[in-house]
């Protein structure tokens, strides 16, 4: 593979789509992936966070690959895992913006467990699930979105298992922002993932994002273009008007996982959105300040030199 | 001093006068249940040695269910060198029944049975040990009196182990103090009252018993550091090494006998400004381990038994990604769950070889409580130096005992934890094939503006996948030859004894001081013999041949199972390096460390035995025995 050259951007010069490109995506013609990696370059030129402090990781899928395409430090990890690294990374320095993508397979499977103790513990990560219902990279085994019925090659009769829900899986993990979005949809996903960027918290949103290899014509439900409906979430805008008591309260749990509940395709925006809850960073960083004021500040070699004199 | 836990009774006999008897060391095994608190009184031993100059090692089992359970704690204490918790106990002191049962068998013959005539009754007519009967219970309850019930017992124990070996009461005291002091006023009253009532003791119902240490002799031995002694186990050592090597960060999921590792550090390190994150299982752990490391803060994860199973995946990729790392493994019984409170070595080729693929990393093992701290400092140096994750095998035996060493001299050893986010040169690759990976954390701007993708894919220099066979080629010579480097830099291991002869005994790990303790056993008796211990596992020092060469056999001890070709793993390992067939193995797999008894067998194999049968048996006799 190889890289397209970048010029180099000097310090304070604005981050462009020409500074952030990478390697030439290897994703198959048509894959929605394509997609989201435009829509987050959108992203991060909107942001303008400087060049070296965005961290762009993953774990192992094709939609893992992402990291490559991103001219910023990043790396790939290995399958699953990617979540509990990136909490290594933003507690490990609060100066960064971490981004994680990956897959169905990736987040909810193998890497399902590290979902509900990321979202746990809500360090300052925004995570993207680009859900395909199905195993894109080893080529069409059943993920746990796939649906009922669903033939791939490790369900030749159709998937048996009881596909997950996302929003509703996210929401029980009690993740700090969960939001939903359609691969076709360039404003919408944008917008998604710069509101998630901007949560103080562990931000999720799920991006239905289509195979084109294995799992053609996935999320047609929900593409006007190919005789879907588009249905979005009708955010509460606080104006007092008589419409707006319908409207969603995005800080309700209990409202947001209903949305959830609704029957496929579903609604798309934001489903729940928590801005109180401290984040880890926050936590520790209260820990630390607590643990120096106790010990005056003392240094580093005052510290352990009292901690020997007590084990005389 | 070598073997000073010898059979002949140094002063020969209790003068009629009451002066104490000399003895160099001595074996107290405490019996009793793990609510006793008999490892207090094991504590206090240990950090009073630590005071006196007297060097001092424990042994302790801990019972893996929670609460009641026997639990026992031995202590060796004395003037000279210790190497070995000591074989055989020159005192039992049994608190129960069933402690006296249990443990009977392991004091020598001459040796002093204390026990709480409350609970106990010995065999009657076993007139092998001298038998002290004190009524513990009800003596600590006297002494204590109020809603106490016998709490206390074990520092009634104490008060009484100080009046027959002569220790220092005013340190012991001050100790007592410090340790239930700035609680209740009440608990040190009532400490110090039951260890007065056990030091005043009635003489002469303990039948005489009365011991001094010899005074140190420091002539020969290694000149005084003039440091303080610590008392630690090992532990607190490695959590300290690594708190002075710059460690500030770190992830883990608890298992015993990992887990205090753990808990120290999520107690010191936001003193330090650092974070430990407990995470939910073991693969998360690493994973934010070498998260950390990205961010350029050196990190720590380690475990014990299948933790360390759950890792594998995760280490091949921070070998891969060229991520420094250290991982910690308190090694215990296995496979499976296997015996979580017994001591093996037998994770020595799962350190090395554990990861799918050509995955080479440093293993480093410390041979004893205090070079814990020392192999802990180093292996953070070794791991910025070469950008590797670095295991250190540490083990159950280790985690568990007191040892009291010199306190560290810290002002030359700290280490700054500072991350390198300095600007890199337009010139800056992540993995040049020519050098050794010099990570770039984000934060550090880069100056040709290509932004490092750090990844376990097989890579150009630049981090860009590659199916090249001529890369993945170049890429593992890369990362093997940074390995083979710090071999090449390595200090020649400790090598000890004969510089050649019939026998070289090789150990690793803990089996240090038995082992060492072993051949200084054996060449009174006229055997040639060396020791060679190994501190730097993988790599491997270079050199060694040279040595295995100036001997008849090389006789390796571990504690780990010969497996189905007949040696044990590091056996099974030099062998395969030196393709040397004197390379032979002592293993053993019951659960405990090695004894010096059965390292002195194990090598009476291989050395005209006769010479050593006299050997063997000649520690069998305690020191408190009276003159026989
Ligand atoms: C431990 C481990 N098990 C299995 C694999 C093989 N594997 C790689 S990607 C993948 C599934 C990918 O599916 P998904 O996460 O949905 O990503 P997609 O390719 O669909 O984007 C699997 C099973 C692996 N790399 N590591
Ligand atoms: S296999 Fe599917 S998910 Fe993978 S790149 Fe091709 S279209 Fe995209
Ligand atoms: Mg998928």
């Amino acid at each position: 593979m190889s890289s397209v050259a970048t010029p180099p951007a000097p310090a304070g010069a604005p981050l462009t789509k020409k500074v952030l490109v990478a390697d030439h995506p290897t994703w198959c013609p048509g894959c929605g992936d394509f997609a989201v990696l435009a829509s987050f370059y959108r992203v991060l030129e909107k942001l303008q966070y400087p060049h070296e402090k965005i961290v762009t990781f993953a774990g192992i899928g094709c939609s893992s690959r992402f990291p490559y395409f991103v001219n910023t430090h990043g790396g790939h990890y290995i399958h699953g895992r990617a979540l509990p690294f990136a909490a290594g990374i933003s507690l490990g320095n609060d100066d960064l913006h971490v981004f994680v993508f990956g897959g169905d397979g990736d987040g909810f499977s193998i890497g399902g467990n590290h979902l509900v103790h990321t979202a746990r513990k809500n360090p300052r990560i925004t995570y993207v699930i680009m859900d395909n219902f199905v195993y894109g990279l080893t080529k069409k085994q059943t993920s746990p979105t796939s649906p009922i019925g669903f033939k791939t090659k490790t369900d030749p009769t159709g998937a048996m298992d009881q596909p997950i829900n996302p929003m509703r899986t996210l929401l029980n993990t009690g993740a700090t922002f969960v939001a939903r979005s359609h691969a076709t949809q360039v404003n919408h996903m944008t917008d998604m993932m710069l509101r998630a960027a901007k949560h103080d918290g562990f931000s999720v949103v799920e991006i239905l994002s289509e195979c084109v290899e294995f799992y053609e014509g996935a999320f047609d439900a929900a593409n006007p273009r190919k005789g879907g409906t588009w249905s979005m979430i009708d955010e509460k805008k606080n104006d007092g008007s008589p419409e707006d008591a319908a409207r969603h309260d995005t800080s309700d749990e209990l409202a947001a996982m209903k949305i959830a509940l609704e029957p496929w395709p579903g609604k798309f925006g934001v489903y729940y959105e928590n801005k109180s809850r401290p984040t880890k960073n926050a936590l520790e960083a209260g820990l630390i300040a607590r643990a120096k004021e106790k010990t005056k500040n003392a240094t580093d070699l005052q510290l352990l030199q009292s901690t020997f004199a007590k084990l005389r | 001093m070598v073997s000073p836990n010898t059979p002949e009774t140094p002063g020969g006999g209790t003068s009629p006068s009451g002066a104490p008897r000399s003895i160099q060391d001595v074996v107290i095994r405490l019996a009793g249940n793990s609510q006793d608190g008999i490892q207090a009184v094991g504590g206090f031993l240990a950090r009073l040695a630590g005071r006196s100059d007297q060097d001092v090692m424990t042994y302790m089992t801990i019972p893996s269910t929670i609460s009641g359970g026997p639990s026992i704690f031995q202590v060796r204490m004395g003037t000279g060198d210790i190497l070995s918790a000591g074989d055989r106990a020159d005192m039992l002191v049994a608190f129960y029944q069933h402690s006296y049962d249990a443990h009977i068998s392991s004091l020598r013959p001459g040796g002093v049975l204390l026990y709480d005539s409350d609970h106990v009754t010995p065999v009657a007519g076993d007139n092998r040990f001298t038998h002290v009967a004190v009524p513990i219970t009800t003596a600590t309850v006297e002494a204590v009196g109020g809603t106490g019930k016998d709490k206390g017992k074990n520092i009634f124990i104490l008060g009484l182990i100080a009046r027959i070996f002569d220790l220092d009461v005013a340190k012991l005291s001050a100790l007592i103090k410090e340790r239930f002091g700035g609680r209740n006023e009440d608990i040190v009253r009532n400490a110090m009252l039951a260890f007065d009532s056990g030091y005043a003791w009635p003489q002469n119902n303990l039948r005489d018993l009365f011991y001094r240490f010899e005074a140190v002799d420091q002539a020969g031995g290694p000149a005084p550091s003039g440091r303080p002694q610590i008392t630690v186990d090992g532990n607190t050592a490695v959590a300290y090494g690594l708190l002075a090597g710059g460690v500030r960060h770190g992830a883990g999921y608890p298992i015993t006998p990992w887990s205090s590792i753990m808990e120290t550090l999520r107690t010191e390190l936001p003193k330090y400004g650092g974070i430990f994150v407990q995470c939910e299982d073991e693969i998360a752990a690493v994973s934010t381990a070498i998260g950390f490391s990205y961010t350029g803060q050196l990190a720590i994860t380690g475990s014990s038994g299948p933790g360390l199973s759950l890792k594998m995946e995760a280490l091949g990729w921070a070998v891969m990604a060229e991520m420094p790392l250290i991982v910690v493994n308190v090694q215990r019984g296995g496979p499976s769950t296997g015996m979580p409170t017994n001591v093996e070595q037998s994770d020595l080729l799962q350190a090395i070889y554990g990861s799918h693929g050509d995955a080479p990393r440093v293993v480093v093992s410390p041979k004893n409580v205090e070079d814990c701290f020392y192999i802990a400092l180093e292996a953070t140096r070794i791991a910025r130096e070469y950008s590797t994750p670095v295991f250190i095998l540490t083990d159950f035996a280790l985690a568990s005992r007191i040892e009291a060493f010199d306190e560290p001299d810290l002002t030359t050893l700290m280490v700054s934890p500072k991350a390198d986010l300095s600007t890199r040169g337009a010139d800056f690759k992540p993995y040049p094939l020519d050098r050794i990976t010099r990570h770039a954390p984000p934060g550090a701007r880069i100056e040709s503006g290509k932004y490092p993708t750090v990844t376990g894919l097989e890579h150009d220099e630049m981090g860009h996948p590659t199916g090249s066979p001529k890369l993945h080629t170049q890429m593992t010579i890369k990362r093997r030859e940074k390995i083979k480097a710090l071999g090449a830099a390595l200090p020649a291991p400790e090598h000890t004894g004969d510089p050649e002869g019939e026998v070289l005994l090789v150990t690793w790990g803990s089996t240090w001081g038995p082992g060492r303790e072993a051949v200084g056993r054996i060449r009174p008796a006229g055997v040639k013999a060396g020791h060679l211990h190994l501190r730097h596992i993988h790599p491997l020092p270079n050199g060694l041949e040279a040595i295995f060469a100036k001997y008849k056999k090389i006789v390796v001890a571990e504690i780990n199972d010969e497996g189905l070709y007949g040696f044990g793993q590091l056996a099974t390992l030099l062998r395969a390096r030196y393709a040397n067939p004197d390379i032979v193995s002592i293993t053993k797999t019951d659960g405990l460390t090695f004894k010096v008894s059965e390292i002195v067998t194990g090598l009476a194999k291989y050395v005209g035995s006769q010479k050593l049968d006299g050997t063997v048996g000649v520690s069998s006799h305690s020191a408190l025995a009276k003159s026989t």
